[in-house]
């Protein structure tokens, strides 16, 4: 428990700058959101910079400043109350998986659970005693034997082609420049790196219920850092569990991929719009397994790189010194 | 299905008389070697152990009711002392689902099906006087007491955070090796490999007499469908069980003797566990399932007065579910970073199971099709779980589905699924076949009026309880939380108010139990008319305490 602790408050202490800019920044986050959306690479930074300038004293190290902390949207990668279907996806193969299930799968399982109810029905009104005393002896019929299994094995076939589509889409290997982020599971919180850009591992804990009331975001859905990721370029996910099983998972991405300790599992995804989207963790791991969350936060590019730079991280353009970048943060970091 | 020589009922009134000397209470409850007493101990042993589970879903419930955490931390004090900290209060979450699904699967459902109706109708359908090693059958049955007194013990001793086995019913490694320090999960594993080997026994006595020991003329094609369906659940245990035994006697080993079976850091593999796990537990789910699918079969051709449609398909579509239930197991692994085409193979072979499920639901409409249906109460229930089967069952083919899997895997989608199939589909079948053969059982006859009302209720709760899930997981609530967002809040609201309409119901159950124990009219021998054609329906309620010591001979 104490190491855990413990683990926590240096995460927590590495980042202190960060928490320190996100702060005030949350309280107007409308408002700088508003120009750097709107602007180019330049106005962005400077906007946020802007909005981040009373924190800026407090950590005169960071070159950049971060952009501000991004203000969820209501319905927008995560549930909504009530809600009875999938939430919106933001993610090609999530359009994809969900157009299966709504436009195929939905659809033929409520026929076909409507089509026996109706059967039923109708067997057990017309065939009752008063109304059919003497029983059939019929036992066999090979024509009706043979249509309810043909029947079947058609519609499967039909679910079938598309779902192992989908597969072959889903799990297709992440392009070349593809932005990597190991994502390390543990007992209880998320540990993200960015071995392209040099940023060293930073964890992500829950965000407390009056801090997550305070700025707006949904309790238990809420950690405190997010997932950093830009939209529209390739993201390949190298994910691992440093003690027990877990499983990173963001249902409006499309995303659920075990961190299971020794094994590095990839998912790649593409982020269509900026926005928050949220996940929880989904393989049970223990005492807090419910109170772990994810949060993925996708900025425009130019915003991601300006996040990287008040990270003190590089960015891969030229690539003689990314090279060595990435490889030392690991190895400081073990 | 069978037709039996007239001259033989015929000779129960004198056959009576020897038969029916019974041992004194001790020997005869506690030294049994007659299968319908160790039957009704089974049955009984069941009820306790789903009050037990019942009520721990009762305890979930309540905390899901609203989000927050409202009651753990006071129940917390009963299981970790009264300076239960917040972390032991999420522990004893995880104890209770552990236990939840651990008693409903391995002292409920299995004991009720298997030992209780398989062990009390078996004999009896193939014209046996016994099961053929009676010792054997007590020691199955003994077994399950110290069984599930580890596992209840385990609620109290050290498992980690706090006391008690957290691990799910899955066990996965590492959080049942490294994760959970103390003798808890000990105790569970040991738990478990006690039960494995009660019901290891059990699928061997079956299998024996089901082989050797019908009476003349009942051949495997004239088999009551009930006995085809033990028959085949028996050899998924004699299969299914050795891998489960092996698979925990090496989380034994890698938590106390220092192997590396499930450690990466050893060269082990977490993954190795679930492989070998699921390699048991999806033929288990049939295990679980597939006496359901008998006892429906027999009262739903007795009530329609009518023979069971395609009776080989129907047998044969059991073997086909038993055989393709071996190869689908890692469609419960999707998420866990199998290669693409792993994952294609396990799609396509589990939407194979469809197939034969839909020729049993389409025989079973077929047999009523034609039919003169009365509405007695387990006809009511037999409805019932062929509707709400097939409602688990379409679920079953979305999830199948590994692409689709990526977002409903873990999430409550994938609880409404198999409480589908299994708490409204094998419980179904359970309280179908206690109603069909409570008269035979006890020799008095169940009240009707409290029979249906009790479906109707139960129907109603279950359904309130279950169905809201589906939404739940479908916009993404994970499995296993003891706390959630507020969105999720109005659906969990409705399921646990589903909760206390199911529980109401069960209450009904047992009013009419103990009612009809007491007060119920005598039952005849074959009180279900000229539609029930097995053997049991040939001898007097209750049955003698030794039958067919004249083998009876079938046309």
């Amino acid at each position: 428990m104490n190491k855990v602790k413990s683990l926590v408050l240096a995460g927590l202490l590495a980042f202190a700058p960060t928490l320190a800019m996100n702060g005030p920044a949350l309280a107007q986050d409308n408002a700088a959101m508003a120009a750097p959306a709107a602007g180019n690479e330049t106005a962005a930074a400077d906007s946020a910079g802007n909005a981040a300038a009373p924190a800026a004293q407090a950590a005169p190290a960071a070159k950049v400043a971060a952009p501000p902390r991004m203000k969820p949207t209501l319905g927008k990668g995560m549930p909504m109350p009530g809600e009875i279907t999938l939430q919106k996806q933001f993610s090609p193969t999530g359009h994809t998986a969900r157009w299966l299930h709504d436009k195929m799968l939905l659809p033929i399982i409520t026929i076909i659970s409507i089509f026996v109810l109706v059967l039923m029905l109708y067997v057990m009104v017309r065939f009752r005693r008063s109304a059919n005393p003497v029983p059939s002896k019929t036992s066999h019929n090979t024509v009706i034997e043979v249509i309810w299994t043909v029947v079947p094995v058609v519609i499967l076939l039909a679910i079938a082609i598309p779902s192992i589509g989908l597969l072959a889409d889903q799990y297709k290997p992440a392009p070349k420049d593809a932005l990597t982020v190991k994502v390390t599971g543990y007992q209880w919180y998320w540990g993200y790196e960015y071995p392209d850009n040099g940023i060293p591992e930073f964890v992500s804990n829950l965000l407390p219920r009056d801090k997550a009331e305070a700025n707006g975001e949904p309790y238990l859905l809420a950690p405190d850092n997010r997932l950093v990721l830009p939209v529209g370029r390739p993201i390949k996910l190298i994910i691992t569990g440093a003690d027990v099983i877990h499983s990173f998972a963001v249902p409006s991405l499309w995303v659920k991929m075990d961190a299971v300790p020794g094994r590095l599992n990839e998912k790649s995804f593409t982020i269509e719009k900026p926005g928050v989207y949220y996940g929880q963790c989904s393989e049970l791991c223990g005492a807090r397994h419910g109170f772990m969350p994810i949060a993925i936060e996708a900025l425009e590019p130019a915003q991601f790189e300006q996040w990287v730079l008040s990270q003190g991280g590089t960015l891969k353009a030229p690539p003689a010194t990314t090279a060595q970048a990435p490889a030392a943060a690991p190895a400081a970091k073990l | 299905m069978t037709t039996i020589t007239a001259d033989h009922h015929g000779d129960h009134a004198h056959e009576h008389h020897d038969a029916d000397h019974k041992p004194a209470f001790f020997q005869r409850w506690f030294m049994s070697t007659n299968h319908k007493d160790i039957g009704t101990l089974y049955l009984i042993f069941a009820i306790i152990a789903g009050i037990i589970g019942g009520a721990i879903s009762g305890l979930m419930r309540a905390e899901l009711a609203q989000p927050g955490i409202q009651y753990l931390q006071t129940w917390a004090q009963f299981s970790d002392g009264p300076t239960a900290t917040l972390d032991q209060a999420y522990h004893l979450w995880n104890v209770l689902i552990t236990a939840h699904g651990l008693i409903m699967v391995f002292f409920m459902v299995m004991p009720a099906m298997i030992g209780g109706f398989g062990n009390w109708f078996v004999p009896i359908m193939i014209g046996a006087p016994d099961m053929a090693f009676p010792r054997m059958n007590n020691i199955s049955f003994w077994l399950l007491i110290p069984a599930f007194a580890l596992l209840l013990g385990s609620t109290f001793v050290p498992g980690g955070t706090g006391n008690g086995a957290g691990t799910g019913w899955t066990v996965y490694a590492p959080l049942s090796t490294s994760g959970s320090a103390g003798p808890a999960v000990d105790m569970a594993i040991l738990s478990l490999h006690i039960a494995g080997a009660s019901s290891i026994l059990g699928a061997v006595n079956f299998i024996t007499t089901i082989l050797n020991m019908r009476a003349p003329g009942m051949t495997l094609h004239k088999m009551p469908l009930f006995v085809w369906s033990v028959l085949v659940t028996a050899f998924l245990l004699l299969l299914a069980l050795p891998v489960l035994a092996a698979a925990i006697t090496m989380l034994l080993t890698d938590r106390n003797f220092g192997t590396t079976f499930y450690d990466a850091a050893g060269g082990g593999d977490p993954e190795l566990y679930q492989h070998l796990f699921w390699f048991f537990g999806h033929p288990e789910v049939y295990i679980m399932i597939l006496p359901g699918f008998g006892i429906i079969s027999q009262i739903v051709s007795t009530f329609s007065r009518k023979p069971v449609f395609g009776y080989l398909g129907m047998a044969y579509a059991m073997v086909a579910i038993g055989v393709v239930g071996f190869v689908v197991w890692a469609h419960h692994m999707f998420t866990t970073g199998m290669s693409v085409n792993v994952k294609m193979y396990f799609t396509a072979a589990t939407m194979v199971i469809a197939v034969p499920t839909g020729i049993k639901i389409f025989s079973w409409i077929a047999t009523i099709w034609g039919g003169s249906i009365s509405y007695k109460t387990p006809m009511v229930w037999a409805l019932g779980f062929i509707f709400l089967f097939t409602v688990g069952g379409v679920t079953g083919v979305v999830l199948a589905n590994g692409g689709v899997d990526d977002v409903l895997h873990d999430t409550y989608y994938v609880v409404a699924h198999f409480h589908y199939v299994l708490s409204l589909g094998a419980v179904f079948g359970l309280f179908a076949g206690f109603y069909y053969w409570f008269p035979k059982m006890s020799g008095r006859m169940y009240n009707e009026f409290l029979g249906h009302l009790h479906f109707w209720v139960f129907f109603v709760g279950v359904n309130m309880l279950f169905f809201p899930m589906h939404f739940l997981g479908l916009s993404g609530m994970p499995r296993r939380y003891p706390d959630y967002p507020e969105a999720f809040a109005y659906w969990n609201k409705v399921a646990s108010h589903g909760y206390e309409v199911m529980a109401a119901g069960m209450l009904i159950f047992f009013v009419n139990l103990v009612w009809s124990l007491v007060a119920g009219k005598k039952a005849e021998g074959n009180p279900w008319g000229e539609g029930a054609t097995t053997l049991e329906w040939t001898l007097s309620s209750p049955p003698p305490f030794h039958q067919f010591e004249t083998l009876p001979v079938i046309d």
